[in-house]
């Protein structure tokens, strides 16, 4: 029988991750149709699980000069209420799921699951958030985007659990998220966007765009986004079509039942040309 | 197999069982509480929607380690309050009902929106009902529904 684990701080937490090997579980909402089984019967879990929704202390938002530090047992539900969090990852949340799903999912959840197609992904390469990973010993802060290293795959010590999420308080003319799915909520993307601008004077002093389920991980280029900093506004408008040839490779998608490789990439290209275009 | 204490309709509720197991099978098969359905078992129609700490849950997706002392109302437990009499008659009065099934869902969908925005706009309603699926009434009558009981009930939530 699998064996659960409910503890009540985090230090009760860490030390049974350094002693047992254990699925860690908040919300449930991924966890628990990942390892469905038929109704009426328990949870079909492969190994010993940790509930981690109990532990209050990993529930709090909290800020400083610099970031807004996001507890890992958060739901999402919380971190959309919260005005000092990033309004587009507020924004970003709304369209995730449903109300329902929201009051328990969480935050860490999303990324820890590390799909291509993870909403919230997007806006958080976009922001440069990080992850606070931390074990009975050791803790350590790592970018999201180097935290996922593959689909559904992290860089995640047995003995560790993601504790925070850190997002950089970040400056922008205007900042939006759109996502593509079949309905308005509970969908699964078929794609997804993100773009974030700073504009002074007519410059560009920060241009930022990302782009989910169009390859195995979520799409951003710093190296573009470099060429694009320091243009004018109009400068980048005339330039269109030749930024859409820039990103036209990195954009991958593939061919599955929730939509196809050639209407993914034509409508990313098409965010990003409308993103370019509402610059001002 | 655990001991596991929480509110269940207003009542403190203590049972041993496998935590691993889910809120819905618990309210169904240990304390007959029908009302939350299983529909797609998947946290996509809200058929099996109950109030976790006075906000909506897929119960489906609900481990029971997560319930431990917490509050579950279920439609049976509201349907004892007043709340629960001015949604019904709106819903019956707007043509919000037709096959039933959605209904349970629909209405902890609503009272979960109202307790929190008393006086929600038509997008903040289709937000609060998204999560839930009917197959009959074309959503156009419970969004009706729902805008009628926030007036009929004004001052309650």
């Amino acid at each position: 029988m699998v064996e659960a684990f409910i503890p009540k701080s985090l230090s009760e937490c860490l030390e049974l991750l350094n002693t047992h090997d254990l699925k860690i579980v908040a919300g449930g909402t991924d966890m628990l149709i990942q390892n469905r089984t038929h109704s009426s019967l328990p949870i079909g879990y492969k190994g010993d699980v940790l509930y981690i929704s109990q532990i209050e202390e990993l529930k709090n938002i909290y800020e400083d000069n610099q970031f807004v530090y996001i507890g890992a047992g958060a739901t999402l539900e919380t971190i959309m209420e919260n005005l000092s969090v990033s309004k587009l990852l507020r924004e970003t949340i709304l369209e995730m799921a449903s109300p329902a799903i929201r009051h328990t999912a969480t935050l860490a959840g999303n990324i820890a699951n590390a799909s291509p197609a993870g909403d919230s992904l997007v806006s958080l390469y976009l922001l440069d958030a990080e992850v606070e990973l931390k074990s009975l010993t050791n803790t350590r802060r790592m970018f999201v985007k180097d935290f996922i290293y593959g689909v559904r795959k992290i860089n995640l010590e047995k003995n560790e659990m993601i504790t925070k999420i850190i997002i950089p308080k970040l400056k922008f003319s205007h900042a939006y998220f759109k996502k593509v799915g079949p309905r308005l909520s509970d969908a699964i993307s078929k794609l997804s966007f993100s773009g974030a601008y700073l504009v002074e004077l007519g410059r560009i002093i920060d241009f930022r765009v990302a782009f989910g389920a169009v390859n195995i991980y979520v799409v951003r280029s710093p190296g573009l986004e470099l060429k694009i900093i320091g243009k004018t506004v109009s400068q980048l408008k005339n330039q269109v079509e030749e930024i859409l040839n820039w990103y036209e490779p990195l954009i991958k998608p593939i061919n599955d039942q929730r939509s196809n490789k050639n209407y993914r990439k034509e409508v990313s290209l098409n965010l990003l040309r409308e993103f370019i275009e509402s610059l001002n | 197999m655990m001991k596991i204490n929480f509110k269940l309709n207003d009542q403190i509720v203590e049972i041993t069982t496998d935590p691993n197991r889910r809120l819905l099978d618990l309210l169904r098969e240990d304390f007959n509480l029908t009302g939350p359905k299983e529909g797609c078992g998947e946290g996509e129609c809200g058929a099996c929607a109950v109030l976790l700490n006075h906000e909506i849950v897929n119960s489906c997706c609900t481990p029971l380690a997560n319930v431990i002392d917490q509050e579950i109302v279920t439609i049976e437990g509201f349907s004892k309050t007043k709340r629960y009499e001015v949604i019904k008659d709106a819903f019956a009065k707007m043509g919000g009902v037709q096959c039933g099934f959605c209904t349970p869902g629909m209405i902890i969908a609503t009272e979960s929106l109202l307790n929190k925005n008393p006086h929600p706009t038509d997008y903040e309603i289709k937000i609060g009902l998204s999560g839930n699926l009917c197959r009959c009434t074309g959503y156009n009558l419970i969004v009706e529904a729902v805008k009628e009981a926030a007036k009929a009930g004004e001052g309650i939530w």
